[in-house]
């Protein structure tokens, strides 16, 4: 008995590759255990040890006084959390060998005359030398640096002048960080983290699906038997897909036990936009299995794509950062698009209208590797 | 009508030309044998007569299929075993037979499944890993899986390398009674007792077709004299003889040497002067053996490649 054996597509060939793979996956535990145990691992290695605002920065502090102004000076800048005053120093070139050694990453001159011209409102001045090797961790505390100056010596100069005083002159910067008021790494990362660990695992595994396959001679039975390349093709990605959703209800969990990362937006609309990313992911996969010859070239692919993502993305620099010509490389990446609508929909409550550009996006990658990837797969073994 | 007619067929790789203007004919229920050196084109000529390659030039069809454009339904008539075990190694042998009836939509599956293991005498061990089988039954399961779906051709590329003479012998068996039921089978080998037992036998070098027949036909048709000489110290005489005009092949088997040419005169002339020179030495005529036609193939078609 004999049943639709001459159609292009059959369920029933699909179904047969799909159950094979499903077994060789069970059976692959290194691998099955990777495909689930490595997203977790990294969420919450990546999750707690990326930050890009690091706090209690080792700092040297040069004061040659101890008046009530260089104590409020100090005290203020202890208590934004990004300067830890490790070593107190008595000359500026103690201070310049802990700088140089890497011993702090700022060190803060208050000078001598800083109480006397404070009084006299003689534009009092304070030094803050920082280690600018790594401009990322000297920002923040910098950035935060006026304003928290201008309080301690309004604090300072309360105690013991007018309040009508005080007020004359003073600028106050107002600073919002919208969406994320309190500047949490986390709610960045961690969203950026899924897209990442889908991004890496989703196109890894798929890359060597096919040649496997090649590698191990099972290809051209598989190429002498009835399957056409759409229902291998399927029977490839589909379990694939499956893993990638496993991931995404793992790695979300986590966002939200481990990190409390906020869920604004709708979780339907989310959880379609990652089906898209991950069916993009697969399809790319897909299309490297069917250019490289072997699993090594397979995976030199995939990091050859897996780089320019994290880097060029906005996963890991600011997107808006980039020259214009790399943003337009930034465009042609799944990863882009994908950490836009995560970070749109999770923490800003976007909804689809808001992104649906980028969901578009993602549709038109999904196409296009699967066309290239029907297209490159060699029926033949020619 | 002939289960293979192809002619014609041409495939290169590059600017190296693996099969050059093959031309083979099998008749339903044959048994034929396809034999060449390594790397002489029988594996792409398989490949492209089961649709896994298409030629660069010539014509054909299989089980009356275009192989150009009717390669998927070849696919779905034609058991195709490869050269390699092609199976999953790291699925169970069941599972491997499941995965090839689902493939070609056998229902019940569990039936046709639950035969194939009987016949195969695997159902006690059908939950074992295929790859943790040995040669043998390997190319068993491979036969197996290559014939579950009734093909009406089976195309097996060197099936019995690395199998032991008892699972030979078997495998030849179940060869033998699939054909006697009407299946038609192309199979390539290097063994010369399995090329015997083939209805008729095609001999490929360098990607031609230099003979084809039965046994007795492909020997006769060769022309060659064969002698055996025996005697004392026959290395002395194998060194005197070989590189005479009218000596091709030297080989000594046994207690005997196996003395070969084309040319019978120039053969002759030679054993006689070495029948002089050396003591106690006697010539009689041989049978010229399969064998000896193949490496005369052989060693032609080198002196050709120069």
């Amino acid at each position: 008995m004999r049943s639709g054996i001459n159609s292009v597509f059959s369920f029933a060939r699909l179904g047969a590759l799909l159950i094979k793979e499903f077994i060789q996956m069970r059976r692959d535990r290194i691998t099955f255990a990777m495909m689930l145990g490595v997203p977790l691992m990294q969420l919450v290695l990546f999750g707690y040890a990326i930050n890009n605002d690091p706090k209690s920065l080792p700092a040297a502090l040069v004061a040659m006084s101890s008046d009530p102004y260089t104590r409020a000076m100090v005290s203020a800048l202890q208590t934004t959390g990004y300067y830890r005053f490790d070593h107190v120093v008595q000359s500026a070139a103690e201070a310049e060998f802990l700088m140089a050694r890497g011993d702090v990453a700022f060190v803060v001159t208050i000078p001598t005359d800083f109480a006397r011209r404070v009084e006299r409102g003689d534009q009092p001045q304070i030094l803050i030398e920082a280690d600018a090797t790594d401009p990322a961790v000297a920002s923040g505390a910098i950035s935060t640096l006026g304003t928290v100056a201008n309080h301690a010596l309004l604090r300072a100069r309360g105690m013991q002048e007018t309040a009508a005083e005080t007020a004359r002159g003073q600028l106050e910067v107002v600073v919002h960080r919208r969406y994320n008021p309190e500047g949490i790494s986390q709610y960045n990362i961690v969203p950026g983290l899924l897209g990442v660990i889908l991004q890496m695992t989703m196109v890894m595994m798929t890359s060597i699906a096919l040649t496997r396959e090649t590698e191990r001679g099972t290809m051209e039975n598989l190429l002498a038997m009835p399957s056409s390349p759409l229902e291998i093709m399927l029977g490839k990605v589909l379990p694939y897909l499956v893993v990638g959703a496993v991931q995404v209800v793992v790695v979300l969990a986590a966002a939200k036990l481990l990190f409390g990362v906020p869920f604004t937006g709708s979780l339907s609309l989310l959880l379609s936009a990652v089906l898209v990313f991950v069916l993009a992911l697969v399809l790319l996969g897909y299309t490297i299995s069917t250019m490289a010859r072997t699993q090594m070239q397979a995976l030199q692919l995939t990091f050859f794509f897996f780089l320019p993502s994290i880097l060029l993305s906005g996963f890991m620099f600011p997107y808006r950062g980039m020259p214009g010509w790399a943003q337009i490389f930034g465009e042609i990446l799944p990863l882009t698009h994908f950490l836009r609508i995560i970070r749109a929909v999770m923490l800003k409550g976007a909804d689809l209208p808001a992104v649906a550009t980028e969901i578009g996006w993602l549709v038109v990658f999904v196409a296009l590797f699967a066309g290239v990837a029907l297209v490159r797969f060699r029926r033949t073994l020619d | 009508m002939n289960a293979i007619d192809v002619h014609g067929l041409v495939k290169r790789f590059g600017d190296k030309t693996v099969v050059d203007h093959v031309t083979m004919t099998v008749a339903e229920g044959e048994i034929v044998g396809f034999l060449g050196p390594n790397g002489s084109g029988k594996t792409t000529t398989i490949r492209i007569m089961c649709g896994l390659l298409t030629p660069d030039e010539g014509e054909g069809t299989v089980l009356g299929f275009d192989i150009r454009s009717d390669s998927l339904r070849i696919k779905r008539e034609v058991g195709y075993m490869t050269q390699k075990f092609s199976f999953y190694e790291d699925l169970t042998i069941a599972e491997n037979l499941e995965f090839v009836a689902r493939l070609y939509g056998l229902k019940p599956l569990n039936e046709h499944v639950g035969r194939t293991l009987e016949d195969l005498g695997l159902t006690s061990r059908k939950d074992q890993l295929a790859g943790t089988l040995s040669g043998g039954w390997k190319q068993r399961l491979a036969l197996a899986a290559c014939i579950m779906h009734k093909p009406r051709l089976l195309l097996l590329d060197e099936p019995t390398a690395g199998v032991d003479p008892k699972a030979r012998r078997e495998f030849w068996d179940e060869i033998h009674r699939l054909a006697s039921g009407g299946l038609t089978v192309l199979v390539s080998t290097h063994y010369m007792d399995e090329a015997e037992r083939c209805h008729r036998i095609s001999y490929i070098s360098y990607g031609k077709m230099l003979a084809t027949g039965t046994v007795d036909e492909v020997v006769r048709n060769a022309g060659l004299t064969t002698f055996v000489v025996q005697g004392p110290q026959l290395d002395r005489v194998a060194a005197a003889l070989s590189g005479r005009s009218g000596v091709d092949q030297v080989a000594p088997f046994g207690a005997t040497l196996h003395v070969v040419g084309s040319d019978r005169k120039a053969l002759k002339a030679a054993l006689a002067d070495v029948e002089k020179h050396h003591k106690g030495v006697t010539v009689s005529p041989g049978e010229t053996s399969l064998e000896d036609v193949f490496i005369q193939f052989m060693s032609d078609s080198k002196d050709n490649m120069g």
